[in-house]
């Protein structure tokens, strides 16, 4: 069986915008991700929104906190592969109590086909925490907009970072026939 | 063989010289000896004090400078940072933000951990890099007369700016600011936006 990947009848990446603009997100650091892709591109058009496309993830976690030390909230996106490369910037997070909101799409899960993606896949929840995030699990397509905006308020009220982990049963599997 | 010439500015006199017009513009300082010598120009509200996340200097920057557009940003930072965040040149330089200018006080070693050589010795141009990336302008000053010459640059020039100001490695005294990240958060926020930091 596949899974079409965000058909134009995928609401949960508007879902998430409209989640954004709720809580005055503008600023979003992503690395190219096609689990985020719909959401990047719907933030690229929002002229209130400074999309910004990173080399690394970690370059998103300093940016952000820059934002935040100029009074703008924003939201990093990326795929558990980059987790990894976050682990010693959060370390500013940490240490300077910044807010902190990352949507992470997940790899290495739910019926992979690439076993290169399974060792960080298998280790995003477990390395986040261990640099002092909390994390959130979502694997119903449902409840994703509920889990980004409680993980906005926790993030942005109570000055905490948050993860959400939108599992790769939402996202579906990659297409690798073409 | 390379041929570079040899570093005689003094970070000691640079950073001062650096701040002395900072005017309301917003500093973000590296790690190690760009942190101490911007706290020995003279402690500020405006300065966020970096004592870690090595190579996110400038993308703190980046996030700074496009949440207050109409305030200037300036980076200062060391050249062992800012080579563990190389990325971000490419990044600020897509997003061009014209309010931020990145200065590496570049003493082509790892002073925080004894001096060991960095590639910014051995011929790796920090400048070139940037103006390759895209950057609005960028250059490796020298000279006391050149350092002169682009200050106002930094402050005023259609940015993103970037500069390597080649120092020496003599020993300075030390001097060590506000370390408690939370409190240099609180403090910076405060200062530049008032009660709504508390929010």
């Amino acid at each position: 069986m596949k899974t079409d990947q965000q058909s134009k009848s995928t609401v949960w990446p508007d879902q998430i915008y409209q989640v954004f603009r709720e809580n005055d997100i503008r600023q979003v650091a992503y690395v190219p991700d096609a689990g985020h892709g719909k959401l990047i591109k719907l933030c690229h058009a929002d002229k209130n929104i400074h999309a910004v496309s990173l080399t690394t993830e970690e370059e998103g976690v300093a940016q952000l906190a820059g934002a935040w030390l100029g009074g703008a909230r924003g939201a990093l996106l990326m795929q558990s592969s980059g987790v990894g490369n976050c682990i010693n910037m959060l370390s500013l997070i940490q240490e300077c109590r910044f807010p902190l909101l990352a949507l992470v799409t997940m790899r290495g899960q739910w019926g992979e086909f690439n076993p290169w993606q399974v060792p960080m896949g298998q280790s995003t929840a477990a390395a986040l925490e261990s640099a002092g995030m909390i994390v959130n699990h979502v694997d119903k397509a449902a409840r994703i907009a509920e889990t980004v905006h409680a993980s906005a308020r926790l993030a942005f009220s109570s000055y905490r970072p948050v993860a959400v982990l939108i599992s790769q049963r939402v996202i579906g599997f990659k297409d690798w026939s073409k | 063989m390379l041929n570079q010439k040899k570093p005689v500015l003094e970070r000691r006199d640079v950073v001062p010289a650096l701040l002395k017009d900072r005017g309301d513009a917003l500093l973000v300082t590296g790690l190690g000896s760009s942190t101490y010598d911007a706290y020995a120009a003279g402690d500020h509200p405006l300065n966020f004090y970096l004592w870690g996340a090595m190579g996110g200097a400038a993308m703190i920057g980046l996030g700074l400078a496009l949440a207050q557009p109409k305030r200037r940003v300036l980076v200062i930072t060391g050249d062992g940072e800012m080579l563990m965040g190389l990325g971000s040149l490419a990044t600020i330089a897509v997003e061009r933000p014209n309010n931020l200018a990145i200065i590496v006080l570049d003493n082509q070693h790892y002073g925080e951990t004894g001096m060991q050589p960095a590639h910014t010795g051995r011929g790796v141009d920090l400048a070139g890099m940037a103006k390759a990336a895209g950057f609005a302008s960028a250059t490796t000053i020298y000279s006391a007369p050149q350092l002169k010459a682009w200050i106002p640059k930094f402050y005023s020039a259609p940015g993103p700016v970037f500069a390597s100001v080649k120092v020496t490695t003599n020993p300075v005294p030390m001097t060590l600011p506000l370390r408690d990240g939370t409190a240099i958060k609180h403090r910076f926020r405060e200062a530049l936006l008032g009660a709504k930091a508390f929010e």
